[in-house]
């Protein structure tokens, strides 16, 4: 029987919650390197059991564990993330340039035709590729010689390199988006990247209108329609259908459009999820009640997801790979929290329910579906 | 028997149950237990010190016979008694919360 398995990776462990198709009864799993920040944990696509996981620590850095046998067992792989060449500098939060310097991998993303290919977005921003099972690690270094590379500047969590899209039509196409620099593209297996900012706006910056500068939170695809892509932007919902190329709002009726995470439903590319967040300070949904937009028309009408979910004094942070979609035949859709609950629809939104409620602070949910 | 003290988080990364116990030739120094650690331990490399520069990782110390030794240069030689296994070398996590 078919099932799903959730990786969810908070900040003292990782946690692995299994249920079968219906989505009902959860075994809980963790902590897994207890103690330790989970900030992504992600199975490839080609074998299952094959699990990635980032583990970092403020005292002893950054190590990466690698599972072949669905999380029961883990081996810790490679952690020498080394720049390539001369790393140079970029712009620090003063305006001021800063070293660039490796603090944490954030983000996880398993080749999808070679278990043993994954790529690493890590803080300061860089793309780097393993072809080897996560022994050894390489940068991808036109991305972050790009020239427009000494003008970014950290968000406020780090300049991270937290969204790394691959294209399923396209092996030399990925996306990544970096806070708070950008949107980028490549189209030649990552030697050269281009900005893919055009129709972006974010006031706060000198060009509101910037090639480069503005803090991508999130983007999202259906993998049978690669070219459209939904972006969860510090402030806007944003929608482009030509592969980044140009991007036009479509926040549309909703409460705020602020917000972390955005996700597409497994089986219908126009369906879109994304959690209003109050403000940019405010780091929690309004009015104290959470609540799961979703857009049928592909943005611009959103409708609340509210059944199941906590709808009085409410004020946790959904963060930014915080959700994710099981692709069943009804779609699961699943998302963390600051305050530990991780939240579970298995009829597409319509109602939730929490599979667990006292986890730590939650980084980031994927889930795999089983045969 | 020179003795190594690691930190909990270290010696479950490690799967190292009590004490490390290394044999060095030659001098005994921050660099020489380290770089023996490291050795047999290769999960640890860029945990207590940087990958490249080899600098000790902000909030690691490097304690024995009562001293914080943290600021010794590598290769300075430690106290009879770390290289006699009489008091062990240790390593520190900062104590801080978080």
């Amino acid at each position: 029987m078919s099932g799903v398995r959730v990786l969810v990776g908070t900040r003292k462990g990782a946690f692995i919650l299994t249920a079968d198709g219906k989505r009902e009864q959860w075994d809980v799993s963790g902590p897994h390197f207890a103690g330790w920040e989970m900030y992504h944990l992600k199975g490839s696509s080609v074998d299952p059991n094959r699990l990635y996981a980032s583990q970092s620590s403020g005292w002893f850095g950054q190590t990466i564990q690698r599972s072949d046998d669905g999380g029961k067992t883990w081996e810790p792989v490679g952690n020498e993330f080394v720049y390539d060449g001369v790393p140079g500098t970029h712009q620090w939060y003063d305006g001021t340039q800063h070293p660039w310097e490796f603090a944490r991998v954030w983000h996880l993303e398993p080749s999808l035709t070679d278990a043993d290919t994954v790529y690493a977005g890590v803080e300061d921003a860089a793309l780097f590729r393993s072809t080897d099972a996560g022994k050894t690690w390489q940068e991808l270094s036109g991305l972050r010689r790009h020239p427009s590379g000494p003008s970014w500047q950290p968000g406020a969590g780090g300049m991270c390199l937290h969204t790394i899209l691959l294209d399923p039509s396209n092996p030399d196409r990925i996306f990544i988006a970096i806070s708070a620099a950008g949107a980028f593209r490549t189209d030649d297996g990552g030697q050269t990247w281009k900005p893919i900012n055009h129709g972006l706006r974010s006031q706060g910056i000198p060009d509101e209108e910037a090639e480069v500068g503005h803090c991508v939170h999130r983007i999202a695809m259906h993998p049978e329609r690669p070219n459209v892509l939904f972006m969860q932007k510090h402030w806007d919902i944003m929608r482009s259908d030509d592969a980044g190329d140009s991007w036009h709002e479509v926040s549309g009726n909703l409460p705020s459009d602020f917000g972390f995470p955005i996700a597409v439903h497994a089986h219908e590319p126009e369906t879109v999820y994304v959690v209003p967040i109050k403000s940019d300070s405010e780091h929690f949904p309004p009015e104290g009640k959470l609540r799961v937009y979703r857009s049928r028309t592909g943005g611009n009408e959103w409708e609340a997801l509210t059944h199941g979910l906590p709808q009085t004094d409410c004020y946790v942070n959904v963060l930014r790979d915080a959700m994710a979609v099981d692709s069943l035949d009804s779609c699961g859709i699943y998302f963390g929290t600051t305050g530990g609950q991780v939240y579970a629809s298995a009829d597409g939104g319509d109602t939730w329910s929490a599979i667990v409620r006292d986890l730590p602070s939650v980084l980031s949910v994927e889930v795999q579906t089983l045969p | 028997m020179i003795r190594v003290v690691l930190p909990a988080h270290l010696r479950t990364l490690a799967r190292i149950d009590g004490d490390v116990e290394i044999e060095l030739e030659g001098p005994v120094t921050q660099r020489a237990i380290l770089d023996a650690v490291e050795g047999r331990y290769p999960m640890l490399r860029g945990t207590i010190r940087d990958h490249v520069t080899l600098r000790r990782r902000p909030f690691v110390r490097f304690f024995a016979c009562a001293q914080d030794l943290s600021h010794e240069a590598p290769d300075t030689p430690l106290p009879d008694a770390v290289a006699q296994g009489v008091e062990p070398f240790m390593i520190i996590g900062a104590m801080a919360g978080g």
